[in-house]
């Protein structure tokens, strides 16, 4: 199959950059390693959206993180995406602390990011009454929030799919040749023909360039642990709260989700350069979280926590890692969107227009197309609607009346809608990214079984085809006796 | 707005006695909601015999127990309701529900039973450490894939967890071929019946490894090992000991949470020691006309005591509805637990009851030839010596209504004396 650009890797920069090409008259195709898009970094990391005062001033990074948060609400509101734009807090436990909260104001300040203030301990605990006594200020935020990264990610498929963009999933590339001012893309389902590559591996970003000989940068596999608590722990954080900044990173933090649950986390350690695919979570940096969580809210424990969980963060193995957006030194074809660490999530509406950019320049034979469709329809979610609004609902379609999920509420409806939708769940875990059953407090012990059933329904095969995330990840063996 | 003597939410053992027995006691209108597709509750799935030799005095299979209640159920003008999910209960006893074939159902309610069960702990709430892959699932989805669904979901399997759903499934998953390498319990003894132990784990040569648990799970897209480790009286890996076990599928039985998501929506007051809900004799909760039954009160062993218990709250409910003068003044008389005991099930006893009490209870610690003892201020209402008292078996005394009568405003306290 022949495409005009092909899009490796479908996390958040890959599906926002293919929905942003497919505003053009042109065919893309987005090629995934895994069975379902969001399956890396973007669906295991903090979901904040970020104001900007991290970055150095005058990088990549600051400057798209700025921009990606001040279009953050609009992308989400287009996408029917959970976004909540609640601010962040940066708490200082000394004096020394309150000079970092200096710095990061400056820095920000010079990124652009509006509206910050440095605030009083009598103020930050009116803004978090659970927050420790030994809290004694805070850098305030007012323009960070928090959003569904995977939804984003899928949000962004499913408009571009609308649009006319291909996605190929089990479509891992693993050789790239260049003849003839055209890619073969060898992948696990056949040869892809590309006139442009752009290049967005996530953690695998560095192996995808080496195959076009570009070996001008290497990525580091950070490991970042996290717990998820339940949402009756949602009334101890009302903001993202975050510990003063280090080497590694911007630390620990504690933070209310799109959804109403509670996260913290993450680690940061960096892992072998082959461990790209251990998410496993560890005691020792479990427990590091609990101890971190426990200086900032001293009341917040994990009894509640519904799941931990590990992703790991693509680090540009450098000491002034910036994001690597920008067409390859080895092929002018071939652009590299690498090394998109935090702030990345926050960045990824203003990556998918700045690379959107550079294609126009380096391709400028593609033009705009007059018929793009640039929202995504709302799927159905009925526990967020009225009784009136729902018995309507009911009314046209029944299974929209027949809950799976108890925890969450989610009904039969719902989980058909999302297999069915373009680029739909294939799997029990990708039907949980785009439902939330199974995202409950029981964790998938009452409908996991249904949503088995309904999957191997609704596509046609048998229960024991059926798997939790693709691949050799079967839930059920043959037949009884 | 539909309008009925009694809703009873659920169709388990629990929701079905206390159907059956309120409209014994005079109850006209009476409706049960139920989630599942039948009514029988978790007893569709327990295939396996031991059921009803308290009750019927003989033993019975699951779908078997509940058939008898089914079938009893149908030679009423009870209403039944299936796949129908509870999502609210309002002010002024409104439970509405949603459903394929009626959309959104709004009822109006004289009282109310709660009899919605209890489910599983998930390895969430048990913080393993490692990876995300398949074949990580409770004992109880297990049991539905193979008893419901007909599907073997492994073949070289650990257990963590000596309840009884995961003694069974020993049993069951060896039965259908699979190999079930071990169980492995945190704790010093078993959480399951010792009935259990012998017949789904001893009988079939299978380890039950205690002060055990595992600490890693090990695999990326199915199960493919776990790392076990034994643990010291403080439940704290103890170093060196730690082993790899190959295992495609690990299944938990790591204890049962009783389903309060409703009740806690209601404002009803919750035990946090049972999860279930504070009742007093006849299991009406601290909201007039709602009572509570079963495991969503509190979690039993066997489903014989379920019956018991709802029955007790069928006609608990049934008075309420059938009283037309509201009982007002009414003094209670608390229970406690003390030394050796865990909780104590009714919280509230009236002092006028017109009944004698069982005090269901739980023990904390395994004893030999210790004596519960049931106290009020200085008086001592029971005392009995027994060869051996377990976590993992129910007890109970009765404690006579006359006697509750004659005492003053005391808590009744339980305690086992060593």
């Amino acid at each position: 199959m022949q495409y005009d650009v092909a899009v490796i890797g479908a996390g958040v920069c890959g599906a926002m950059i293919t929905r942003e090409l497919s505003k053009y008259d042109l065919k893309v195709v987005m090629l995934e390693k895994c069975n379902d898009v969001a399956m890396g970094t973007s669906k295991a990391n903090s979901a904040i959206v970020h104001a900007g005062f991290d970055a150095e001033n005058g990088t990549l990074k600051a400057k798209l993180n700025v921009q990606g948060a001040s279009l953050m609400a609009y992308y989400c509101n287009k996408l029917s995406v959970p976004y909540k734009n609640i601010g962040s807090l940066v708490v200082a436990y000394s004096w020394d602390d309150m000079k970092t909260l200096d710095v990061l104001f400056e820095r920000g300040f010079n990124n652009g990011v509006p509206n910050m203030e440095i605030i009083s301990q009598e103020r930050l605990r009116r803004m978090e009454p659970y927050i420790s006594d030994k809290a004694i200020g805070a850098l305030w935020a007012p323009t960070a929030g928090i959003v569904s990264p995977y939804e984003l990610t899928i949000a962004a498929t499913e408009n571009a799919v609308v649009n006319g963009a291909r996605v190929k999933r089990n479509s891992g590339v693993f050789a790239i040749e260049y003849k003839d001012e055209m890619f073969f893309l060898s992948t696990a389902s056949g040869v892809i023909k590309a006139k442009y590559v752009i290049n967005c591996a996530g953690v695998f970003a560095d192996q995808i360039a080496r195959m076009i000989g570009d070996h001008s940068f290497k990525i580091i596999p950070r490991k970042g642990e996290y717990y998820l608590l339940d949402k009756t722990e949602n009334k101890m954080v009302n903001h993202v709260l975050f510990m003063c900044p280090s080497k590694m990173g911007k630390g620990i933090l504690v933070t209310p989700t799109a959804h109403g649950n509670v996260l913290m986390g993450p680690t940061a350690i960096d892992l072998d350069f082959d461990s790209k695919l251990d998410v496993d979570t560890t005691i020792e940096g479990l427990d590091e979280v609990k101890d971190a969580v426990r200086s900032v809210i001293p009341a917040l424990t994990t009894r509640n926590a519904i799941t931990s969980f590990a992703g790991l963060r693509a680090h540009i193995d450098s000491d002034e890692a910036d994001f690597v957006i920008a067409p390859s030194e080895k092929n002018g074809r071939f652009i590299n969107v690498a090394g998109i660490e935090s702030p990345g999530l926050t960045a990824a509406p203003a990556i998918a227009r700045y690379v959107g950019k550079i294609f126009n320049e380096i391709a400028p034979e593609y033009k705009k197309r007059e018929d793009f469709i640039s929202t995504r329809k709302a799927p159905v979610r009925m526990n967020e609607l009225s009784v009136e609004e729902r018995k309507a609902i009911i009314e046209k379609d029944k299974r929209y009346g027949r809950i799976i999920c108890r925890c969450e509420g989610i009904t039969e409806g719902e989980i058909v809608d999302a297999i069915k939708a373009p680029c739909g769940a294939r799997d029990v875990d990708g039907v949980k990214r785009r439902t939330r059953a199974g995202m409950g407090r029981c964790q998938g012990g009452f409908c996991g079984s249904k949503v088995v059933e309904i999957l191997a329904r609704e596509l046609d095969v048998p229960m024991n085809q059926i798997t939790k995330h693709g691949n050799r990840s079967k839930i059920l063996y043959n037949k009884t006796k | 707005m539909l309008k009925y003597d009694l809703v009873v939410i659920g169709g388990g053992p629990a929701g079905m006695a206390a159907a059956l027995e309120a409209k014994k006691q005079g109850v006209k209108k009476i409706i049960i909601l139920e989630r599942a597709a039948t009514l029988g509750g978790i007893l569709e799935q327990c295939i396996h015999t031991g059921f009803g030799l308290h009750y019927f005095g003989e033993e019975l299979s699951g779908p078997e127990y509940a058939y008898r209640f089914i079938k009893e159920l149908e030679e009423t003008d009870i209403e039944v309701k299936v796949d129908t999910m509870v999502t609210d209960i309002l002010t002024g006893n409104v439970v509405v529900a949603t459903n394929n074939t009626d959309g959104i159902i709004e009822i109006n309610a004289t009282a109310i039973i709660l009899a919605m069960g209890c489910r599983e702990r998930p390895r969430g709430a048990l913080d393993i450490p490692g990876s995300r892959a398949s074949g990580i699932m409770t004992a109880g989805t297990a049991q539905k894939y193979v008893n419901i669904d007909g599907y073997i979901p492994g073949k070289k399997i650990v257990i963590l967890g000596s309840g009884d759903i995961g003694l069974i499934m020993a049993r069951r998953m060896t039965l259908e071929g699979a190999k079930v390498e071990m169980v492995c319990e945190l704790m010093p003894y078993s959480g399951g019946l010792t009935r259990n132990i012998v017949q789904c784990l001893d009988d079939l040569g299978i380890p039950l490894k205690l002060s055990c648990t595992v600490i890693k799970t090990h695999g990326i897209e199915r199960l493919e090992g776990v790392t076990i480790a034994n643990v010291d009286e403080n439940r704290r890996v103890i170093p060196g000991t730690e082993q790899y076990v190959e295992c495609d599928t690990l299944m938990l039985s790591v204890g049962l949470i009783p389903e309060n998501e409703l009740t806690r929506m209601a404002g009803i007051i919750i035990d946090p020691v049972t999860n279930g809900a504070v009742v007093d004799e006849y299991r009406q909760t601290s909201r007039p006309g709602i009572f509570a039954c079963g495991n969503v009160l509190q979690v039993h062993d066997l489903v014989d005591y379920v019956t018991a218990e709802s029955q007790l709250a069928g006609v608990g409910a049934a008075k309420y509805i059938l009283s037309k003068s509201k009982q007002r003044g009414i003094k209670y008389i608390a229970t406690k637990a003390d030394k050796g005991v865990r909780y104590v099930v009714p919280q509230n006893i009236n002092s006028a009851t017109d009944q004698d009490v069982k005090l269901y209870f739980r023990v904390t610690d395994v004893y030999k030839n210790a004596k519960i003892v049931v106290t009020c201020g200085d008086k001592v209402l029971y005392s009995k010596k027994k060869i051996k008292l377990c976590p993992g078996e129910m007890e109970y005394v009765i404690i006579k209504a006359e006697e509750i009568h004659g005492l003053d405003k005391k808590d009744i306290v339980v305690k086992v004396e060593v």
